[in-house]
C-alpha cells in the first residue's frame, strides 16, 4: 500500500543542500495534483536512468521502473504504447538524457509520444564524483578534464525545439513553487514534454548564486509562437552570464505516437485458427 | 527418388527470390517437398542472384551441388554457375541478355507486346519453366491465382507466352497429391511467436531477421500485435521491456551486431525480471562480415552475453518445424520463468524456404504462469519464493506500487546493497535457474535422428540438421541435435549418445563451440567439421567431408 505522502521508508542518501530534494517533493506535489484530478495514483509510472537524480525512484512510492543509464526514453515509450492509459514520467540526468541516451531524446521528440521527460539538469556528473557533462560550461575542471574541458556546453532547449518537441520548459530547484507548476503542466500536456531542470550540485557544481542572479521567470511570453521560443532558447547558451529564462517556452498541441497503433480488443477467433488461416494463404 | 534442382538467376532487382519462390509452388502443387536456398550480395541493384530450388518425394533442407534445369536472366548465371552444368541441364534463358547454348525466351518483347512492367518477367519465365519440365499449364495458372496478388490476369497471358514460347526437355513426373504451406524460417519464427501470444515486436532492420519485422508489420493489422521500429537496437531492448513490464509479451529481433547493442538491456531483463525474448539470426562476422550469408559462430555469445550471471533460455531450432515449435515454447518459458530467452536462428533458416509440416504445429503446453498474488496492498515484485519465481503484476495495480530495478534490490524493488539482501536475490535468481530447467527437462531438448544403432554420430544444432540428417542416412550414421543450450541439457545429451563410438560435431564456426560446450560437460567429441566461408553445407560437400573423417 503506498504511504499517503508518497514517500518510500528507503533511506535517502542524497547529499545535504541537493538539489534533488526540491526536485522529489516539486514531483510528488504534481503527482498529487494529477491524482486530485482523477487520475488514479497507479496508472502512474516513474522511469529513472542511472545517477543520483534516479534514486527518486526507490524514494518516490510509486510504480517505478530503474532503468539503466541514458535509457529512459524507450522504456518509457515502451510503457505507454503497451497501456496508453498509464501516465508515463521520466526522471533523467544531464548525463543521461545529453550524453548516454541523446539519440532518445531526441527520437523521444520526432515521435511526440505522450510521456514527461524532467532532465535533472545538475551540468555535471555527481555519482561518479565530478566530470563535466554535455552542459558544463567550457573550461569546467572536472576530474576527467583536469585542465577544464575544451569544448562548449549544447543548449538542449534549443536542441529539443529543433527535434519538434511539442512541450518544451524550462525550471530550477532554486524555485520550487515555480519547478512544480512546470512539472504540473508538462503532465497534463498530450504529447512529449521536455523539462529542462536547472539543479544545483551540492558537492560538484554548486552554481546557485548563478541561477539567483541571472534567472528570471517568463512574463509575456507566447508560447505557441515557434520563432519567439527560439529566441528565447537562445538568450542563454549554457556558458555565458546571460539571463536564464524559466517557464513554459513553447507548447504546440500535435498527434501522439501511440494514435498510430489501434488499440487491440479481444478477438473471437483463436489464434491458433488465425496462424492456420494464414498458412493456407501459402500453399 | 525424384530430386530435381533448379537454379535461378540474374541481378539483385529482378525479382529472383520471389522466381524461385514460384518455382517451388510449382513443384508444391506437383506434390514435392521443396526447399529453397536465396544466395545474394549486399547490394540493391545490379550484381548476381541466385535461388536454387530443390524438389524431392521426401523432405529436404539443404542444396544439392546440381542443376537440372537453369534459368538466367543474366549473362553471370550462366557463367558463374558453369561447374553445376552438365550435358543434361536444361538451360532457359532471357534471350535478350544472355547468350548461351538452350532455349532462349524473348522476354523483353513479350513484356513490351504486353505493356508490362519488366517485374511480371518473372511469369514469363516460370511459363517456360514449366513447358520445358513437362509441368501442364494448369498447374501455372493455379500458382500464379494463388500467389500472384496483383494483374493476375496479365501475369497468365504472360505466362501463357512463355510456355509457348520453348519446347517440352525432361518431363517432372507428379510425385504425390499433397501440397503444403511454403514458408520461410522467419515467417515461421513469427507464427510461432504468436502463437505464444506475442503482444509486441520491436526491432531494428538488420539481415538475416529484417523480414521478420517485414512479416510481423504486416500481419500486426490482423494478430492483435504492435509493431515498433525505434532508432537503434538499444532503444529495441529497452522498448521491448517497456512493453513487458506494462503486461505486454514482447520479443525483438537482430543480427550479432545489433545484439551487441542489446547486451546492456539483455543484463537488465535478468535483473530485473522482465521477461523479453530475442530472435539472433546468426550471419558471417566478425563485425559487419559477410552480412547476407550464414554462420553458427554466435552460440557462445549468446550464451554469456550480458554483465553478471542470470538464468536465461536459449533455443535453436534447426527446422521450420521447430523454427515455429519452439518460438512459441521461448516466448511461454520466458514469461513463465520471467528470464529473457533467446532463438539462436541463421540466414539459412531465417531466409529458406521449406515445405512446412503442418502436422507437426503441436506445441508442448508449458503450464501456466505463477498465479498473481491475492493479497492486494501488499504486493512485492520480488517476493521471494520457493523456486525463486515472484508473482508478476502490471501497472496499473489498485493500492501496489510495482517496483522493478536494474539495481540489486530488496523484494518492494527498492535498492539495496546490504550483503544479506544481496545474497538472498542472488540466490533466488540461482533457484530460478533450477526451475527454468525443471521445466525444459519435461521438454524433449535433444532430439535423435537416423540409424538407431549407428556407432558413428553427426551432432549438430540449427539450420545444419536438415543437411546432416540428409547425409546421415546415406551413411547410416546417427543424427543428435541439442535443441536448449541454457539451461544445458546435459542429461538428454548423455542419454542421446550413448553407445556412440565416433561422434562428429558438425558446425559452421571454426572453434567448434558445441563441441566445447560438450567438452565441459564431460562428453566427448572426436573430430569437427566446420564450414567457414558463409555458406551453409550442400549435401555432397557434407558427404565428402564426412567420407574424409570416418
Amino acid at each position: 500500500m503506498p504511504s499517503k505522502d508518497l514517500i518510500t521508508t528507503a533511506q535517502n542518501t542524497w547529499c545535504p543542500g541537493c538539489g534533488n530534494f526540491t526536485l522529489q517533493f516539486a514531483l510528488r506535489n504534481a503527482i498529487k495534483g494529477l491524482v486530485a484530478d482523477g487520475v488514479p495514483l497507479e496508472n502512474i509510472v516513474l522511469v529513472t536512468g542511472i545517477g543520483c537524480h534516479a534514486k527518486i525512484g526507490d524514494y518516490l512510492d510509486i510504480n517505478s521502473f530503474y532503468s539503466i543509464h541514458g535509457r529512459t526514453i524507450p522504456v518509457a515509450t515502451g510503457i505507454k504504447l503497451a497501456n496508453p492509459d498509464l501516465t508515463v514520467i521520466c526522471c533523467a540526468g544531464d548525463g543521461d538524457a545529453y550524453a548516454e541516451g541523446l539519440d532518445h531524446l531526441i527520437f523521444g521528440a520526432k515521435r511526440n509520444t505522450d510521456i514527461t521527460v524532467i532532465v535533472h539538469n545538475n551540468r555535471v556528473y555527481g555519482l561518479t564524483t565530478g566530470q563535466y557533462t554535455p552542459t558544463s560550461p567550457l573550461g569546467f575542471r572536472g576530474r576527467s578534464t583536469p585542465q577544464g574541458t575544451s569544448e562548449a556546453p549544447f543548449n538542449p532547449i534549443s536542441l529539443m525545439l529543433a527535434s519538434g518537441a511539442g512541450f518544451v520548459a524550462r525550471s530550477t530547484t532554486r524555485k520550487m513553487p515555480h519547478l512544480s507548476g512546470i512539472i504540473g503542466q508538462a503532465l497534463r500536456h498530450r504529447g512529449f514534454s521536455f523539462v529542462d531542470v536547472l539543479q544545483i550540485c551540492a558537492s560538484y557544481f554548486n552554481v546557485s548564486e548563478l541561477y539567483d542572479r541571472q534567472g528570471y521567470e517568463l512574463s509575456g511570453h507566447d508560447p505557441a509562437d515557434f520563432q519567439a521560443a527560439c529566441r528565447k532558447a537562445e538568450e542563454w547558451d549554457y556558458n555565458s552570464d546571460a539571463p536564464i529564462a524559466f517557464g513554459l517556452l513553447y507548447k504546440e498541441e500535435k498527434p501522439v505516437f501511440e494514435e498510430h497503433f489501434s488499440r487491440h480488443s479481444p478477438s473471437s477467433v483463436s489464434r491458433e485458427e488465425q496462424i492456420r488461416a494464414f498458412l493456407e494463404t501459402k500453399r | 527418388m525424384n530430386d530435381i534442382s533448379v537454379l535461378t538467376g540474374g541481378r539483385a532487382g529482378d525479382g529472383i527470390n520471389s522466381a524461385g519462390l514460384l518455382i517451388a509452388h510449382l513443384f508444391n502443387q506437383m506434390g514435392y517437398q521443396t526447399y529453397m536456398y536465396f544466395d545474394y550480395p549486399s547490394l540493391i541493384k545490379g550484381g548476381h542472384n541466385f535461388t536454387i530450388t530443390r524438389a524431392a518425394d521426401k523432405k529436404i533442407g539443404a542444396h544439392r551441388e546440381r542443376c537440372d534445369y537453369l534459368l538466367a536472366l543474366s549473362q553471370d548465371s550462366i557463367d558463374l554457375h558453369r561447374d553445376l552444368i552438365t550435358d543434361d541441364t536444361v538451360i532457359l534463358f532471357d534471350s535478350g541478355r544472355v547468350h548461351g547454348d538452350g532455349q532462349g525466351i524473348a522476354v523483353g518483347e513479350i513484356l513490351k507486346a504486353e505493356q508490362a512492367p519488366a517485374v511480371m518477367g518473372n511469369s514469363c519465365l516460370i511459363g517456360a519453366f514449366a513447358r520445358a519440365a513437362g509441368i501442364p499449364f494448369d498447374v501455372v495458372e493455379t500458382v500464379i491465382r494463388r500467389q500472384i496478388p496483383k494483374e493476375r490476369e496479365k501475369n497468365l497471358v504472360i505466362a501463357r507466352k512463355g510456355y509457348d514460347s520453348v519446347s517440352e526437355k525432361r518431363s517432372i513426373p507428379r510425385a504425390g497429391d499433397t501440397c503444403c504451406p511454403l514458408l520461410n524460417g522467419n515467417e515461421l519464427i513469427g507464427l510461432g511467436l504468436l502463437h505464444g501470444g506475442l503482444d509486441a515486436y520491436v526491432a531494428y532492420p538488420m539481415t538475416p531477421t529484417s523480414n521478420l519485422l517485414h512479416f510481423l508489420a504486416g500481419v500486426a493489422g490482423s494478430f492483435p500485435l504492435t509493431v515498433i521500429h525505434p532508432e537503434n537496437e538499444i532503444a529495441v531492448m529497452l522498448m521491448a521491456l517497456g512493453f513487458s513490464f506494462a503486461g505486454k509479451k514482447t520479443a525483438v529481433g537482430t543480427s550479432g551486431g545489433g545484439f551487441c547493442l542489446m547486451t546492456e538491456g539483455f543484463s537488465l531483463a535478468g535483473s530485473s525480471e522482465v521477461p523479453v525474448v530475442v530472435v539472433m539470426g546468426q550471419r558471417t562476422g566478425p563485425s559487419t562480415g559477410l552480412p547476407t550469408y550464414t554462420g553458427q559462430t554466435d552460440l557462445r555469445f549468446v550464451l554469456h552475453a550480458g554483465q553478471g550471471e542470470f538464468p536465461r533460455l536459449v533455443v535453436a531450432p534447426g527446422s521450420p518445424e521447430q523454427a515455429y515449435v519452439w518460438s512459441s515454447v521461448a516466448l511461454s518459458l520466458a514469461w513463465k520463468c520471467q528470464v529473457p530467452a533467446v532463438i539462436l536462428v541463421d540466414k539459412t533458416l531465417c531466409e529458406g524456404t521449406y515445405s512446412f509440416d503442418d502436422t507437426a504445429m503441436t506445441v508442448p503446453d508449458t503450464g501456466d504462469e505463477p498465479a498473481p498474488s491475492p493479497e492486494a496492498g501488499q504486493y512485492r515484485r520480488y517476493a521471494i519464493t520457493e523456486n525463486g519465481i515472484s508473482p508478476m503484476q502490471f501497472p496499473p495495480m489498485k493500492d501496489a506500487a510495482i517496483k522493478v530495478n536494474s539495481y540489486a534490490h530488496d523484494e518492494a524493488g527498492i535498492t539495496t546493497e546490504k550483503a544479506d539482501m544481496v545474497l538472498l536475490m542472488t540466490e533466488k535468481r540461482q533457484r530460478k535457474a533450477q526451475a527454468l530447467k525443471y521445466e525444459t527437462d519435461s521438454l524433449e531438448c535433444v532430439k535423435t535422428y537416423g540409424t538407431s544403432g549407428a556407432r558413428t554420430a553427426l551432432l549438430c544444432w540449427g539450420s545444419t540438421l536438415l543437411v546432416c540428417k540428409e547425409v546421415a542416412e546415406r551413411l547410416g550414421f546417427r543424427v543428435v541435435q541439442p535443441i536448449v543450450f541454457s539451461p544445458f541439457p546435459e542429461e538428454q545429451l548423455r542419454e542421446a549418445v550413448a553407445g556412440i563410438r565416433n561422434l562428429i560435431a558438425v558446425e559452421e564456426n571454426a572453434e567448434g563451440q558445441l563441441r566445447l560446450l560438450c567438452h565441459q560437460h564431460g562428453i566427448p567429441v572426436g573430430s569437427h567439421i566446420a564450414k567457414l566461408d558463409g555458406r551453409p553445407f550442400s549435401v555432397e560437400e557434407l558427404d565428402a567431408r564426412l567420407r574424409e573423417v570416418s
